[in-house]
């Protein structure tokens, strides 16, 4: 790089409760990535590149352009960046299901604390003989050491501070993801604008069965059935027909119904579709319309088949849902 | 003096019969308890389950859904489809925490004032029992039966 005659604007990414694909998502935008260096100054990226949490204490309010956040709110730790960020970043981007609407992690919402905490730590598949169990304080000879605190539920970034874009996916897709970045280098360049705050970005206007290329026709479910169930899995035929549980019409398009296409169903990573307000209960709505059966007995066998509504309706989309949690996390705390 | 919890519960009544039943047990002088708002749908097969998460999350009590008699569903079969719903709904927020029976599905015919007034006035009986349902972030319209549980912050 040449000598600094303009300051590049700044670039972070961070990481909250996430698994860390999102950040895989983004090096897989291949040579784009160099574009990012062009024209960022990367100054902070837990993932890729040593910095502390000191040096972004250090910033000026806004010093920072763009933020992509990904992962979601489920400790005092993942909070205090939110608000660190927000409050240093100009463009703070919600990245992937976690951090748009609560993803994986959210699913948690459906236990009280306590049993997540037995869940992992003192259950038969965890090999803890010492019975230790995470405590926020611990007095050792040295002073007392702490570790941020678990929060009663998880929550959305937008849960907690102003976001100003969303880019849902588990993870986004990289194209996606480039096309994005290529829309903030040509805002920079002065050659485009930005999109009003609050856009959804990186998704398509329709839904993932619009993108699907499986032949679909009338739908009428006598049972569901789990994919390995399935004796042949048609490869041609609409998934929802063969009585795979799909959540395709539920789901924003974006992803170019990858999950489909390559015979797994939609899990709805990429979010509720454009006017879907509650993702869950729209599916619920499509899913009920379409089971063959007006006997009220037959209609409760055939649901019997899908093992795990809750978790299934909002796999990616609970903390975001109107509902947010399950009665036990919020009754507890 | 600790007043006696009067639960919120909104109705989702179809055009054709209970709606029109609703109408009936008031010309009739029917009596049936205040608890319930009705919203007038076209059919049944209208409820989109999100009406329903809705009613729950901003401070209802109970949902009731009345619809026509099987068979007699004004567009063919939609109140089947209403059925189908509730049914998946139901087993949905129940593994929420939610009790399923917060959730009532009633058929009632045009000329049924009686059965709906009835109805009625079992379902806000059930619903007392349950107590309040306090969902976090709800907004109550009316003046709350107990403290608030606060939003998990």
């Amino acid at each position: 790089m040449s000598a600094k005659a303009k300051e590049k604007p700044k670039f972070a990414m961070y990481w909250a409760a996430s698994c860390g694909g999102c950040e895989i998502a983004v090096i897989n935008i291949h040579e784009k990535i160099l574009d990012v260096d062009a024209n960022f100054d990367v100054v902070f990226w837990p993932v890729a590149m040593d910095a502390k949490y000191k040096d972004v204490e250090a910033m000026k309010d806004g010093e920072i352009l763009l933020t992509l956040f990904n992962g979601g709110i489920r400790n005092a730790e993942n909070k205090h960046i939110a608000e660190l960020l927000r409050k240093k970043s100009q463009l703070l981007v919600a990245f992937g299901s976690c951090a748009c609407e609560g993803g994986i992690p959210a699913l948690a919402n459906l236990n009280p604390v306590e049993e997540i905490f037995d869940t992992a730590y003192h259950t038969i598949s965890t090999e803890n003989p010492d019975g230790i169990h995470p405590q926020p304080e611990y007095k050792v000879p040295e002073g007392t050491i702490t570790i941020p605190t678990f929060e009663p539920v998880f929550r959305t970034l937008d849960q907690v501070v102003d976001v100003d874009y969303y880019i849902p996916g588990c993870p986004p897709e990289s194209d996606q993801i480039a096309a994005v970045i290529g829309v903030v280098i040509s805002v920079l360049e002065g050659k485009a604008e930005l999109p009003p705050k609050g856009s959804v970005l990186g998704v398509g206007n329709s839904t993932v069965c619009d993108e699907c290329e499986r032949k679909r026709g009338v739908k009428k479910i006598t049972e569901f059935k789990r994919i390995y169930e399935l004796e042949r899995i048609d490869p041609e035929l609409c998934l929802l027909e063969q009585g795979v549980l799909c959540n395709g019409p539920a789901t924003a398009s974006g992803c170019n119904a990858r999950c489909p296409t390559a015979g797994a169903s939609c899990t709805g990573c990429y979010g509720p579709a454009v006017g879907v307000i509650d993702y869950g209960a729209q599916l619920i709505g499509a899913i009920a319309s379409v089971i063959d059966s007006r006997d009220p007995e037959e209609i409760d066998e055939i649901l019997d088949g899908l093992v795990d509504p809750a978790g299934s309706f909002y796999r990616y989309n609970l903390a975001g849902s109107l509902l947010r949690t399950g009665a036990a996390s919020w009754q507890e705390n | 003096m600790t007043k006696e919890f009067e639960p919120v519960i909104i109705g989702f009544t179809c055009n054709w019969c209970s709606y029109r039943a609703a109408d009936m047990a008031g010309t009739g002088r029917m009596k049936y308890p205040a608890n319930v708002r009705l919203i007038r749908l076209m059919c049944s097969g209208r409820l989109d389950p999100t009406f329903v998460m809705k009613a729950l999350a901003s401070g209802a009590d109970g949902v009731l859904i009345t619809g026509c008699h099987p068979g007699e569903c004004h567009y063919l079969e939609q109140n089947y489809k209403a059925l189908r719903r509730v049914k998946l709904l139901k087993r949905t927020i129940e593994q929420m925490g939610i009790n399923p029976d917060r959730v009532k599905l009633v058929w009632a015919s045009a000329a049924e004032g009686v059965k709906l007034a009835n109805e009625i006035t079992k379902f806000v009986t059930e619903v007392k029992e349950m107590g309040p349902l306090n969902w976090p972030g709800r907004s109550r319209i009316v003046e709350p039966a107990g403290v608030a549980e606060e939003v998990p912050a």
